[in-house]
């Protein structure tokens, strides 16, 4: 997936469940338009209901931005997991990559519209946080 | 303004404010809130919506506070700006209600 502004942060949806995380993706693209770059993964090596690391480093990749990355995770696993895939980014890219604490469609759908006007990524993953405040 | 020059040399801008009623059929939900944060990220100026005139007062440029005002269709959206380019982002944020964010 190319991204049309390389300027805005990126957004990654990583969900348990392949149908959510691409539903999630599909409303961000439908509300928030194409101004954002956006990656979605979900599910285990084997297809099953689960997380994968790699899968998780994919998606940060195609979503790379200069302005960095904010993940939106939905239970346990998918967080740890993008945790472990944030250790694993080259050193100049892991400080630019934040997992926020928000529900994972209103956050990516909030973090979306906030990226896509611009926003650094601090003020994003506040954004989508603000659901939880 | 025909006081813009002075006002910037100040640093401070009138309070401009309009209403407008929503037409869209379902309101402020998310999906026009999402246009008009958009909209008002487009502006320097500081802008504000509220459902009366008195406020209370809600920044039009968060995603989740402008979700939260649950504006419904029939509803007067009031606005509020200040900023250089105040009266141009006052005349985008009507046109966006009265157009029906594009999808009355």
């Amino acid at each position: 997936m190319s991204s049309l502004r390389p300027g805005n942060v990126g957004i990654v949806i990583v969900s348990h469940s392949p149908k959510i995380a691409e539903g999630a993706a599909d409303m961000v693209r439908q509300m928030v338009g194409d101004a954002v770059p956006l990656a979605w993964t979900g599910g285990d090596v084997d297809g099953g209901l689960g997380t994968n690391v790699a899968g998780i480093l994919e998606a940060i990749e195609t979503a790379w931005s200069p302005a960095g990355v904010a993940i939106l995770v939905d239970l346990g696993g998918a967080e740890t997991n993008s945790e472990m895939a944030v250790e694993m980014l080259p050193e100049d890219r892991r400080a630019r990559v934040l997992v926020c604490n928000a529900p994972v469609v209103e956050g990516a759908v909030i973090a979306a519209t906030e990226s896509s006007g611009g926003s650094p990524l601090a003020a994003v993953k506040r954004s989508a946080e603000e659901f939880y405040a | 303004m025909h006081d813009a020059n002075a006002n910037r040399a100040a640093q401070t801008f009138a309070s401009l404010t309009a209403f407008a009623v929503l037409v869209n059929p379902v309101g402020l939900h998310a999906r026009p809130s999402v246009k008009l944060t958009q909209c008002a990220k487009g502006f320097t100026a500081k802008i504000e919506i509220a459902l009366a005139a008195d406020g209370p007062w809600t920044d039009a440029k968060s995603p989740v506070k402008v979700m939260r005002v649950k504006a419904p269709q029939g509803a007067t959206l009031h606005f509020r700006v200040a900023g250089p380019d105040g009266e141009a982002a006052l005349a985008a944020m009507l046109a966006l209600v009265h157009d029906g964010f594009g999808e009355a």
